[in-house]
């Protein structure tokens, strides 16, 4: 596959389909690549990467990238698709000024999860079959690619490439996930408990912005947050409640337009399962209005900007969905 | 019913122009009894309230926030409160999954001329937020008064 | 040298909380984290803690001031916590190099009171490294993480740990602990630390050109280009130390108090005119050029980095100072 992404990244850049090319590039480690763009095929063919390891979602750098002068070529895995369709949705993205070629992707590796493994000191993996073989500075690993898998890989909803102007490999389809698992354990759960757990995960955040800054649907100029006049900046989540204020509206704010990329999740340097508070806004929409999948189509009305009379009242929430 | 006679709890009421905010009228003008402790605050559309002023009216001190509209259909903008009504379930729901109280948060729907309604729903949302006491999961200490 | 079983760190713990507070590497939610020792409580089997060891002297939040008006009075009340003699174990040899840097900062006039109060009031334990990770490169820093500096430094070795005291206060706390045995620590295993893949790094080199060179090369346009403007690299960094001073209204009372900023914020510096640093750019080059040229060239050339790999662990797109440095020492990225 790198040969291919690499190969067609080339010819793009060489027949002037395109003047820049925005994919990853090499680093120190086997797996640390950065986003970056390319404007020469010898820079693609010494620099550019394709690995199990290119996690991050290319499709927000589109915003800045498609207002430049010319045209760009973009390398989408297919969750990157559905912001990319998220954000051509919200006329962030000028499509014109966009060649996407989808990739076929297998699930992405995380480091993450190869270090919660018990993997110490990584210095090299390769693929065999469904395994992967790690070197590290202690010897050598066998371990399950499946286990290996970046945590939103393992509940992978859709193979899809949504809107590309190409595909290398092949097209897939919607899977069947059990993606909501996690938030029905959590609302099986008592009160108390959840409290407790929120309680437990948030204290961890420093507010790095992270999570914020990487979300496709986290797409405003300046955020609120950000703004000394808006009353609410708050810098540090100097108290609890900081903490609580900041992921609860952030969350709220991407309601319907989150495609559920798991960005979130992945980049947070404290391990917040942050994706577990969008999924739950994700479950409800689908279950109190009707089946949605942000970013799947142009065509189809977000949730919160529609509305039935027959809607259910909140009450449903307040006077508890089991009646109590 | 035995009531906790020390906790006076503040209840903040977001009340729409056109229609609770009269019916809040309407229940003074009827001299009916509500208690003192709800603050209201009136917008001009029950759609105006943004998540975040019912997270800062906990942080400020409130045990329990209720927004009040139009009934459906009859909004002064036509769709407005039907909006409000998607947003407000939402936010319930996912404040409900963070473990705060349910009873808390409340939408009812109140027209001008259910001034008794108001003074209803005001008596019986009071004495849920009494039973559940004060707001201690969304409270800023920092805001606190010694 | 003392010594200890490590199958009876516990008792250790306890040992030394009696006295006074302890804080251990330990996890909290998944997350390893200094944490307040309580019984039960034990050491996490991550090589270091995600936040570093700096929060303990410098927290990501501290009151200074508070302000309570009643009417027209405004009364001054001060706001600083008192601080409590603590012993903080477990702190890795980089991280411990960490206060150093944060000393010549802090300490020096005008000594940061909040600060200090801290220092004097910790003991600090430090623990040798044995199996470091392929991102650790604190060697190339002239650290030796087998021999950590620190009140006490410690090392665990087989089934044994090792405690040799360095300071009058390091000395103070083992002869606290008269429970200690007496043993001879065994020779040290150096291999692993010369098989790192980061080992050859080096820093010297930007003290040699003037700082405008650096300032002005043309890599920082293609490293800064997918930087994402958050903070986590400057809040999980041991030798970041920007703060700002902002105010919270709480009604009756008003409190100053100052947090932790990252020079990758647009909002970092703001002043009157507007930002100074208006590009991504601008904010990248400065994280990177205080922490490779500013610092050293303020403070007797000690880079302020200490190689501790957490920015290459946490950086959301793998941009980290390894790349930096490797990218301005070779004028290409």
């Amino acid at each position: 596959m790198q040969d291919r992404v690499m190969e067609k990244a080339a010819a793009l850049l060489e027949s002037g389909v395109c003047t820049r090319v925005l994919g990853w590039k090499t680093g120190e480690f086997f797996y640390d690549v950065t986003p970056a763009v390319f404007t020469s095929a010898e820079e693609v063919r010494t620099q550019m990467v394709y690995n199990p390891f290119c996690g991050p979602n290319l499709s927000k750098y589109l915003i800045a990238e498609s207002r430049k002068e010319g045209k760009i070529a973009v390398f989408l895995k297919p969750c990157d698709t559905f912001s990319f369709v998220q954000l051509q949705k919200e006329h962030r993205i000028a499509r014109d000024k966009v060649y996407a070629v989808g990739v076929q992707c297998d699930g992405m590796i995380d480091m993450d999860s190869l270090k919660a493994l018990g993997l110490r000191g990584v210095t090299a993996a390769r693929e065999v079959g469904d395994n992967l073989i790690v070197s590290t500075l202690y010897g050598e690993k066998t371990v399950p690619r499946r286990e290996a898998l970046s945590l939103r890989c393992r509940v992978c909803k859709s193979k899809r490439l949504n809107d590309c102007d190409e595909i290398i490999g092949e097209q897939g389809g919607d899977l069947p996930s059990d993606r909501f698992a996690q938030v029905e354990a959590l609302e099986a759960m008592t009160p108390e408990e959840r409290f407790a757990f929120w309680r437990s995960e948030l204290s961890k955040c420093i507010r790095c912005n992270a999570c914020r800054n990487v979300c496709p649907a986290c797409s405003c100029e300046k955020c609120v947050f950000d703004n000394p006049g808006s009353g609410v900046r708050n810098k540090a989540a100097a108290d609890s409640f900081e903490e609580n204020l900041f992921h609860i509206i952030r969350a709220f704010h991407v309601a319907g337009r989150c495609t559920d990329c798991g960005e979130c999740s992945r980049v947070c340097p404290q391990g917040i399962p942050l994706h577990l508070l969008n999924r739950k806004l994700i479950k409800d929409m689908n279950q109190l209005y009707g089946p949605y999948q942000a970013g799947a189509d142009f065509d189809s009305k977000p949730p919160m900007l529609a509305f039935t009379p027959e809607d259910p009242e909140a009450s449903i929430i307040t006077n508890g969905r089991d009646g109590q | 019913m035995p009531v906790n006679e020390t906790f006076k709890p503040t209840i903040v009421a977001f009340c729409c122009n056109w229609c609770s905010y009269a019916g809040a009228d309407l229940s003074g003008t009827n001299r009916l009894q509500y208690p003192a402790n709800v603050k209201i605050i009136r917008i001009p559309c029950s759609c105006r309230l943004n998540p975040m002023f019912i997270l800062r009216a906990f942080q400020r001190g409130a045990d329990g926030v209720i927004l009040c509209g139009c009934h459906p259909g009859d909004c002064h903008y036509t769709t407005g409160n039907y909006y409000a009504r998607r947003r407000m379930t939402l936010l319930f729901s996912l404040l409900d999954y963070m473990g705060i109280e349910r009873g808390r948060t409340r939408v009812e729907w109140v027209s001008a001329a259910e001034g008794a309604k108001f003074a209803a729903t005001m008596n019986d949302f009071t004495e849920t937020i009494i039973k559940l006491g004060p707001n201690r999961r969304l409270e800023d200490l920092r805001c606190k008064t010694e | 040298m003392k010594t200890w079983k490590l199958s009876e760190l516990d008792s250790l713990f306890a040992a030394i909380a009696a006295a006074q507070k302890l804080y251990i590497p330990a996890d909290a939610a998944g997350q390893p984290a200094f944490t307040l020792w309580t019984p039960g409580l034990s050491m996490t089997k991550a090589l270091n803690t995600g936040r570093s060891a700096k929060d303990l002297f410098f927290p990501q939040v501290e009151n200074l001031v508070n302000f309570k008006v009643s009417g027209r009075r405004i009364q001054v009340e001060p706001g600083r916590e008192e601080v409590e003699d603590f012993v903080i174990f477990g702190v890795r040899a980089c991280d411990c190099r960490s206060f150093d840097i944060l000393d010549s900062v802090f300490l020096s006039d005008p000594v940061d009171t909040f600060y200090a109060d801290r220092r004097s009031h910790a003991t600090v334990m430090t623990l040798a490294c044995s199996e470091p990770e392929e991102t650790c490169f604190c060697t190339s820093l002239g650290i030796d993480p087998q021999a950590p500096a620190g009140d006490v430094s410690c090392w665990a070795m087989e089934d044994t740990l090792y405690l040799e005291a360095n300071t009058e206060k390091g000395q103070a706390l083992l002869s606290s602990l008269p429970q200690l045995g007496q043993g001879e620590k065994p020779q040290t295993d150096a291999s692993v630390f010369h098989r790192l893949p980061l080992k050859d790094l080096d820093f010297s080199v930007f003290g040699e050109k003037p700082l405008m060179d650096w300032f002005n090369s043309p890599v920082w346009d293609s490293l800064s280009q997918s930087c994402l403007g958050c903070g986590s690299c400057t809040f999980v960094c041991p030798t970041c130390q920007c703060y700002d001073v902002e105010d919270f209204d709480g009604g009756a009372t008003i409190r100053r108090f100052r947090c932790w900023d990252s020079c990758m914020y647009s909002d970092f510096t703001m002043m009157a005119h507007g930002t100074n640093r208006p590009t991504q750019k601008e904010r990248f080059r400065q994280r990177f050029m205080h922490k490779l040229v500013y610092h050293p060239n303020n403070h007797a050339g000690q880079i302020g980095c200490v190689g501790c790999g957490r920015c290459l662990q946490k950086c959301p797109i793998s941009m980290n100072i390894v790349k930096v440095a490797k990218a301005l020492k070779e004028g290409k990225a």
